[in-house]
């Protein structure tokens, strides 16, 4: 039975071949998309390095304070995370990184584009970055304000060439000189928080924000590790407890909200307290995706009528000879399946041509996206319902056509 | 075999209603070849649909092999077609995008048949129709005589105790015609299948066993 199917629909296929190809079009295209996106969302969520204790870990990203006509949201200072975050008693280590700064750096006369952070000695132990060569800066350096920093991969690519190795070797920022103690494997700029070319002890900062600014908020995020899994609702509900019990300190505002959350949802926190970030990017990715989805398959219902509709004569002769209504649909509906499974095909191979661009472009900086199991699966998914979505209708309004006036429409 | 009670059939438009069949009353014992002749818009074929169970009757009862019909679920009424009844098509119906082949298969794969015992029967059947080289044409490939005799082919493949041909030599010449008429006749004979046939043709219609006349919906002889 299948086989006749089979058969059938690539007959059916081959003999519109402009309907064909506006449908396997429609299909393959948005897959394509749907599997570039969700390429990019699983590795920006999925892709635990550096933070491969995430398990165990709270993210503090934002501190908001609200008041009468007041709302001040932002990265939380120093200040903030060492005199309060960090006297926590849950979390056994605190991960204090700023954001990244840009600047530009010159070797022989071409200009660098550079990013660089400030973190403190923790942030290494808590995170953990792949070392090619040497190894990160101590309490000690950083206690001393040495001049040190580690690289990414990238950033010694470009400023020092092939160079085999690179330790004590001098690098240049902001117009300081710094010695190379460490290079690490690249992270994607998408993981904000742990991103940058140079890193550095946050006492050789310039500004000495971190000893000056007492405010919430600075910019300066912070990620707290518990002793197991266990603690880290214990350390989120302190956190919380701490957050309550802050004094405010500025009369325009009279609340002050902040969370020390999984990766994911301090990834998508909108600093909104009435509504979850994660809500909102769930919301926003679905109605996307929906939209997305839709317009083909509507499309694809439309040429399905058209297509079934010429084929009245055949399910006129196919309900003559024994076809129930029921059968008619379930034959309609694996064809559509068949057709949009070829579209998936096509959108798999597709769309491991738009990653392969996309990461030979590096628009984004140490991206690397793969189409993974979990995107194929996705993929295989999505096709499924895009089958059964603009089959089904046409199916059964066809199933339901009279016998006679079937086989009339020649 | 088939028994029809004062048999009304109309057509209901917003204006206008019109009556295609006027309390006909038929009785086809089994192995009967009958004829229904009668002029155009007569409704012969809306007779026929009617007896073949692809139409609904507004008024009046059908038996077919002594059953009932009316009651028939969507899926009953579809095995029931499967089992007993056999069309035959003035434009043959074939299906363009399948061979001979699977065109022939086309009812048995609304039973429970294996694809082995499916190939064997649809070449049984072809080759009692004298096609058995044509099994890899397409229905495209083949003149109007052969395409008619795939579709008897495909009528005889479920070995059916009825076959009902609405006009099966309307749109062949009169040899091709009288081709497919004596394969028709061969099968009432041989293996005592009942027909029902409608035609325009009163040679054809002579060589059959009974002929029934419809004029404006009524039946006349």
């Amino acid at each position: 039975m299948l086989k006749n199917y089979l058969k059938i629909a690539i007959a059916v296929l081959k003999r519109r071949k402009f309907f064909t190809f506006i449908s396997l079009f429609g299909i393959s295209f948005t897959l394509t998309i749907l599997l570039v996106l969700t390429a990019f969302i699983d590795k920006v969520v999925g892709d635990n390095y550096p933070d491969k204790k995430r398990d165990r870990s709270l993210y503090v990203s934002r501190i908001s304070m609200i008041g009468k006509g007041y709302t001040s949201s932002g990265p939380p200072s120093f200040y903030f995370l060492t005199h309060y975050a960090g006297t926590l008693k849950t979390p056994v280590k605190i991960a204090i990184s700023s954001g990244f700064n840009g600047t530009n750096t010159y070797v022989n006369n071409k200009k660098i584009a550079v990013n660089y952070k400030y973190t403190n000695a923790e942030y290494w132990e808590v995170l953990e970055y792949n070392f090619l060569e040497g190894k990160a800066f101590n309490k000690q350096q950083v206690d001393n304000a040495e001049k040190v920093a580690v690289i990414s991969k990238d950033m010694k690519n470009q400023y020092f060439g092939e160079a085999t190795s690179v330790i004590g070797q001098y690098i240049e920022a902001d117009n300081v000189k710094y010695r190379v103690i460490g290079v690490i494997e690249n992270v994607p700029i998408t993981s904000y928080m742990t991103y940058s070319d140079i890193y550095l002890p946050y006492t050789v900062a310039k500004d000495g924000g971190y000893k000056t600014n007492k405010d919430y908020q600075g910019g300066y995020f912070g990620i707290l590790l518990a002793n197991s899994k266990d603690d880290v609702d214990k350390m989120h509900d302190e956190y919380d407890q701490m957050i309550k019990r802050l004094p405010i300190t500025d009369k325009n505002y009279d609340h002050i909200y902040s969370h020390a959350d999984t990766y994911v949802k301090s990834y998508v926190d909108s600093g909104d307290e009435k509504h979850s970030g994660t809500f909102i990017a769930v919301t926003a990715i679905s109605i996307f995706a929906f939209i997305l989805m839709i317009l083909p398959t509507l499309n694809l219902v439309n040429i399905n009528i058209t297509r079934i509709m010429e084929r009245s004569s055949e399910i006129g002769v196919r309900k003559a000879f024994g076809a129930s209504s029921r059968t008619l649909v379930y034959q309609f509906i694996v064809e559509n399946i068949i057709l949009t499974l070829l579209g998936g095909l096509i959108g798999v191979i597709l769309s491991f041509i738009a990653l392969q661009v996309i990461n030979g472009a590096n628009l984004i900086a140490n991206l690397e996206l793969t189409i993974n199991f979990t995107v194929l699966l996705i993929g295989l998914l999505v096709c499924l319902i895009f089958g059964l979505l603009s089959g089904v209708y046409p199916a059964w309004r066809m199933s339901k056509l009279n016998v006679v006036t079937a086989l009339k429409a020649q | 075999m088939i028994s029809l009670q004062n048999i009304e059939k109309v057509y209901r438009t917003d204006t206008v209603q019109t009556l295609a069949l006027n309390s006909v009353s038929l009785e086809v014992a089994k192995g009967e070849f009958l004829s229904i002749m009668g002029p155009s818009g007569c409704g012969k074929s809306t007779l026929l649909n009617i007896i073949g169970l692809l139409d609904e009757p507004s008024k009046g009862n059908i038996r077919i092999d002594d059953q009932k019909t009316d009651k028939l679920s969507d899926k009953q009424l579809a095995q029931f077609r499967n089992k007993k009844l056999g069309f035959i098509f003035q434009s043959y119906h074939l299906i363009n995008d399948l061979q001979v082949l699977d065109n022939v298969e086309l009812p048995l794969l609304y039973r429970d048949t294996t694809a082995k015992e499916r190939k064997q029967l649809a070449t049984e059947a072809l080759a009692k129709v004298g096609l058995s080289n044509r099994v890899k044409h397409f229905p495209t490939q083949l003149s109007g005589g052969q395409k008619q005799r795939v579709a008897i082919a495909r009528a005889i493949v479920g070995r059916p105790e009825i076959i009902l041909a609405d006009e099966p030599t309307g749109n062949l010449d009169s040899a091709m015609g009288n081709e497919i008429m004596d394969i028709l006749m061969k099968l009432n004979q041989e293996d005592g299948t009942t027909i029902v046939m409608v035609t325009h043709d009163e040679n054809m219609a002579k060589k059959t066993h009974r002929l029934v006349r419809l004029f404006d919906g009524s039946q006349v002889q």
